[in-house]
């Protein structure tokens, strides 16, 4: 009966050959660990946004007279409304926690390179579209810092030269963030990203099911076969990682539940106190700081100073760099686990940095920490050109690259330094041991001790 | 394995501690219990009486408010059955009725027990009044907390500067007049603090107890769903760990001919 019916949707969609290709017979490293939830965790926080999503649009206005309240509706008078509306506030943040995760993932093991350029092509757009979607989706609840937040990062329009200020009276719809604002990121919001999302992660996933996965090992599974052409170091996806990722959903729903009933304002940082009043154009909020997931690359565009337009750059250009991570970094060694010490160290600083920048974004500029977003961003940047020189660690002129990069940072000091901005110059005087301690680490360390340079042996087969 | 695990969520977990202990002025806690009935019906009376003339609370809803507060207006909500319910159900919607509801419709009729909880005066006469237009107390229990709140009803002291005669510890230039002040009387403000200098009906811990009230009437109204959030919580997470278990007894299964 049940076969009979497989047959005659088989000889009419390919039901069971989609099956196998993606999860009985696809073959996926045997060695997968902690890291590797956070694929499939992806996935089910698109589902639960989305569905959650569906049933917050039954109940919400998006009009500037009843959207603050039609929230309040939902949270009071809509039965298992503030259940809907926690996962879907909390489901935001939780995107942006496995995401990053799941990059980091890619970083350590060097999954963006060859083959999987595309994958990580493809992943970086998702993520573009997760943060306008996330920007949009913020708008919403018409809270004040939902305003205020929209109205910063619109304006960031308008310091593009020549065409700014048109261009961002485009998109509001309006000289001012209003109804039409609202309507239109609606409408984004709810039809337009959610459909690029759902594209591109299907895209996504076929991409890496035409190369397979990468692994702890950054070896090549599909390099070594048996005699029927399975990988001798793979295992079926199903069921093997099925009921592996289960576990791990388990553990994510343990969490993200405990956040929705325990706490799920998250202390301020999933959803702002400063949201509990409605949007009031006359009333600017002390301090304006993005939700959390943006703070990293908040404190890049407070920190370019020069003019508002190149803060804007620093910011875009930060994402931008991300993309092209695949030909930054050409060392054929995949994973951290079989590169040099120096390039371990660089990765780990540059996720401190990450963290302290996300820090420094909810924070009020003062002296000290407006200085410290700085000397992040020079390492956030420097970043890159590190990993660059790491590519071919036995050739590379480590104490030219030194001194060519200090001289760059203690450049821009000169350029910065004014000793009649007192604060500013105090902090400038000590704060280069930040990014000089970093290019100490990363470019000296390797250069002394041999043992930071040592790369070891990829092995042939994956370990454990 | 493991070792990476700690690593991780220790770098998760410093950086949110750090996030977290940043605080503002010295608020002394309001220690407010939102499932206490007596307090949150006494905490709703005052509320009527003394504010709702300039603050609405416009999210919620009379009925809504009864049944939270144990005085289920609706037979069905009473935990009981057949006419005793019905008796139950109609003594308490006389009682908030006569106690709670003090505004009216646009026919000018009282308002009825399922109509959201407006103020009186209209928004654009009171921001003539008092400078800023007293705001809707919705949700200010989750924009400034509720310590916030029960310091702020506190911490009204003379100040002749003022055009109300009246200023505040934590919301300094504040329009809000001291309403309360037939109840405590009114404060002095030196270096050393607040002190009482013309005494008012109550006692200072009997005034403590209104403003604590109050202030927990107000957390409540700030998010009605956290009176059962947490019983849900706690049965969600009991399911979660059952199902953890099983889930990774499955695993160790299928995966035990894996090396
Ligand atoms: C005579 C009108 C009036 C009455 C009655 C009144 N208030 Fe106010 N209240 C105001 C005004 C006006 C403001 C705005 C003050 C400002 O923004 O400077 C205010 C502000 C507040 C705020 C701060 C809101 C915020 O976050 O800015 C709270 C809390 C508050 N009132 C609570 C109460 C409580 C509780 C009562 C009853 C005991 C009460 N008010 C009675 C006029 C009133
Ligand atoms: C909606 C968001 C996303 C979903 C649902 C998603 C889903 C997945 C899934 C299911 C896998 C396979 C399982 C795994 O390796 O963990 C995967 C792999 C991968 N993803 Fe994503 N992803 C998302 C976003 C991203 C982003 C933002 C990036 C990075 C820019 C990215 C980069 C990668 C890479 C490089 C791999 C291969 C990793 C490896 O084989 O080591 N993904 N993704």
């Amino acid at each position: 009966m049940m076969q009979g019916l497989l047959n005659w949707i088989d000889a009419r969609f390919p039901l069971t050959k989609v099956w196998n290709e993606h999860l009985a017979e696809y073959y996926a490293p045997k060695n997968f660990n902690f890291w590797y939830f956070f694929g499939s965790l992806a996935l089910l926080v698109l589902v639960i946004q989305i569905v959650s999503g569906i049933f917050l649009t039954m109940h919400y206005k998006p009009d500037e007279t009843m959207a603050y309240l039609s929230v309040e509706y939902i949270m009071r008078d809509v039965p298992g409304g503030w259940f809907i509306r926690y996962m879907h506030s909390t489901g935001a943040s939780a995107f942006f926690i496995v995401i990053y995760l799941h990059m980091f993932r890619g970083l350590i093991y060097g999954s963006y390179k060859g083959p999987r350029e595309l994958v990580w092509l493809i992943g970086m757009a998702i993520y573009l579209a997760l943060m306008a979607e996330a920007f949009m989706g913020y708008l919403l609840p018409w809270g004040n810092m939902s305003y205020w937040g929209a109205q910063v990062i619109i304006n960031l329009f308008n310091t593009v030269p020549v065409i700014g200020a048109d261009l961002s009276t485009w998109i509001r719809g309006d000289y001012v963030i209003a109804d039409a604002t609202l309507n239109r990121l609606f409408a984004l919001h709810v039809a337009a990203l959610p459909l690029v999302l759902v594209g591109l992660v299907f895209v996504h996933i076929v991409a890496l099911h035409v190369v397979g996965s990468n692994n702890p090992d950054g070896v090549e599974i599909k390099k070594l076969k048996d005699e029927n052409g399975i990988p001798l170091d793979g295992i079926p996806f199903h069921p093997y990682y099925t009921v592996k990722d289960i576990v791990g959903v388990g553990v994510f729903l343990l969490a993200f539940f405990a956040i929705i009933f325990f706490a799920p304002e998250m202390g301020g940082y999933f959803l702002e106190h400063a949201n509990f009043e409605p949007a009031n154009a006359l009333k600017t909020p002390e301090h304006i700081a993005p939700v959390w997931y943006f703070t990293p690359f908040y404190t890049v565009l407070r920190a370019v100073t020069i003019t508002p337009f190149a803060g804007t750059l620093a910011m875009f250009g930060a994402i931008v760099l991300l993309f092209l991570l695949p030909w930054i970094d050409r060392n054929p060694i995949k994973s951290w686990r079989y590169r040099n010490k120096a390039h371990t160290i660089n990765i780990l600083l540059f996720a401190v940095c990450f963290l302290v920048l996300g820090y420094l974004g909810v924070k009020p500029v003062i002296p000290v920490l407006k200085e410290l977003g700085t000397r992040m961003t020079e390492i956030y940047f420097l970043f890159f050109v590190v990993l660059w020189i790491h590519s071919k660690p036995g050739k590379a002129n480590y104490f030219m690259w030194f001194i060519i990069l200090a001289a760059v940072v203690f450049g821009i000091d000169w350029v910065r330094y004014n000793p009649e901005a007192t604060d500013d110059a105090v902090q400038i005087a000590w704060q280069w041991v930040f990014p000089i301690g970093y290019l100490a680490l990363t470019l000296l360390l390797p250069k002394v001790l041999k043992s930071f340079n040592a790369e070891k042996i990829v092995p042939e087969r994956v370990t454990s | 394995m493991r070792k990476q695990v700690i690593a991780f969520a220790a770098t998760l977990l410093l950086p949110m501690s750090l996030m977290a202990s940043g605080g503002g002025a010295h608020l002394e806690p309001a220690n407010i219990d939102v499932h206490d009935h007596k307090s949150l019906q006494n905490g709703a009376k005052y509320f009527v009486n003394y504010c709702m003339g300039c603050h609405g609370v416009k999210a919620s809803r009379y009925n809504r408010l009864a049944t939270d507060m144990g005085l289920p207006v609706v037979p069905a909500k009473t935990g009981k059955s057949g006419k005793e319910a019905d008796m139950i159900a109609d003594a308490n919607a006389k009682l908030v009725t006569e106690n709670l509801i003090f505004t009216t419709d646009e026919d000018g009729k009282p308002s009825s027990l399922g109509s959201l909880m407006l103020s009186s005066i209209p928004e654009k006469d009171a921001a003539r009044w008092f400078g800023a237009p007293p705001p809707d107390l919705s949700v200010v229990s989750r924009l400034r907390g509720s310590d916030w709140i029960y310091n702020y009803l506190k911490g009204f002291y003379l100040d002749s500067e003022r055009p109300t005669g009246v200023n505040n510890t934590v919301f300094p230039n504040v329009g809000m007049p001291h309403v309360l002040w037939e109840l405590q009387g009114w404060q002095a403000h030196d270096e050393h603090g607040l002190k009482l200098v013309s005494a008012g009906k109550m006692s200072p811990e009997e005034y403590d107890v209104v403003v604590r009230d109050i202030t927990n009437f107000l957390t409540y109204v700030g998010e009605p769903a956290q009176l059962v959030r947490k019983k849900y919580g706690v049965f969600a997470m009991i399911l979660l760990v059952v199902f953890i278990g099983i889930a990774y007894l499955l695993k160790k299964e299928f995966w035990k001919d894996i090396h």
